[in-house]
């Protein structure tokens, strides 16, 4: 730390002898204790996006996984089946491309694709700016898909009123064991692709164990966004969130 | 690399708090980051380097107080470290909870300035 900067006073006596007054400055290194939260500014953009859609009567709905894993798959089926009965609006994020937007896209869903140029994770002012070029009018159900990403999205909300997080049985059944963060933040985890369980040898019972030792408060569901098996449970759950259940 | 963002926010905490208080110069800052924050201590005092430089903070000291992961069993109400795998299993009844007590802190605790 640098010292303070003294103060030099110099005089003159009647000989014209130089005499040199130094008077050391006080300390001027102070210190301040705080509590400001690092990520302050989007948890209050966040904050103002949660009261936005509240007010507006809409669910937020922020799907986390890593890449591949069936978040757009998943979507596509809900907005086919779900969607027909409850209308819905989708804003996907991705680096770059609108492939998934286009996926998604329907007759009866707007969807608004965010690309972020790079960046590993969407945040609250993305999901502010993409929800102005949606036409939200009579939405009950925003699902925001996230950036394909088990480390970065863990620490944005989004304003989100429930985080789904998603674990396909590709992945192996380690994961939640692997990425906590994430899981732990979980209020619905979904294991994905349980059709193709049997042939990739893969031990449901040690994933859930895992999904549960990690996330003990998260409702767990295993759906095949192929098949159609186990979406009912997850129609369910979203029925009864937006009952306010 | 979120660390980067993360720094380039508490940094903008940073600078507000010098400039309320009058200071032209920052010389160390705390940081309270939770072991299930999600951020990397070592990538933020990169990018800590990265956004520090030109400004008043430029050369300030980065401290990182780590906080491990702690839960409260909801049976028992025994306090315990979680920092294990991140498992909130009580060691005392063997209840998962989800109850935690610390370790997802993720703020700006201290700044020393002049």
């Amino acid at each position: 730390m640098p010292s303070p900067t003294p103060q030099v006073t110099e005089y003159k006596d009647r000989d014209g002898d130089v005499f040199r007054v130094i008077v050391p400055g006080p300390d001027p290194v102070f210190a301040v204790d705080l509590r400001v939260p690092l990520l302050e500014k989007n948890d209050q953009l966040a904050e103002a996006n949660r009261r936005d859609f509240r007010k507006r009567g809409i669910l937020a709905v922020n799907l986390v996984s890593s890449p591949g894993s069936g978040k757009t798959a998943l979507l596509e089926r809900t907005l086919d089946e779900f969607g027909r009965e409850v209308r819905c609006a989708v804003l996907v994020g991705d680096l770059e491309t609108d492939c998934d937007a286009q996926r998604l896209r329907r007759e009866h869903v707007p969807v608004a694709q965010i690309t972020t140029c790079g960046a590993c994770h969407l945040d609250a002012a993305m999901v502010a700016r993409g929800a102005e070029n949606l036409d939200l009018g009579g939405v009950r159900v925003l699902f925001i898909e996230n950036v394909g990403n088990l480390v970065c999205p863990a620490s944005f909300d989004l304003g989100e009123e429930i985080r789904v997080v998603l674990l396909s049985t590709t992945e192996g059944e380690d994961k939640p064991l692997k990425y906590p963060p994430i899981f732990k933040s979980a209020h619905i985890v979904i294991l994905t692709k349980t059709d193709l369980a049997k042939p990739l040898g893969f031990n449901e019972a040690a994933a859930l164990e895992n999904i549960r030792r990690i996330a003990p408060g998260a409702r767990i569901l295993t759906v095949s966004s192929r098949t159609g098996e186990g979406m009912v449970s997850w129609y369910a759950a979203l029925g009864a969130a937006l009952a306010g259940g | 690399m979120h660390e980067l963002g993360i720094m380039e926010s508490a940094m903008a905490a940073v600078l507000r708090t010098a400039g309320e208080n009058r200071a032209s110069r920052v010389h160390r800052i705390v940081l309270r980051v939770g072991s299930l924050s999600g951020a990397e201590p070592d990538a933020l005092r990169f990018a800590f380097d990265i956004v520090a430089r030109g400004t008043p903070a430029d050369g300030a000291v980065l401290d990182i107080d780590e906080v491990p992961a702690r839960a409260v069993c909801p049976d028992c109400a025994l306090e315990f470290d979680a920092d294990a795998a991140f498992i909130t299993e009580c060691p005392r009844c063997r209840r998962i909870c989800g109850d935690l007590r610390q370790g997802r802190e993720l703020e700006l605790s201290r700044i020393e300035m002049s």
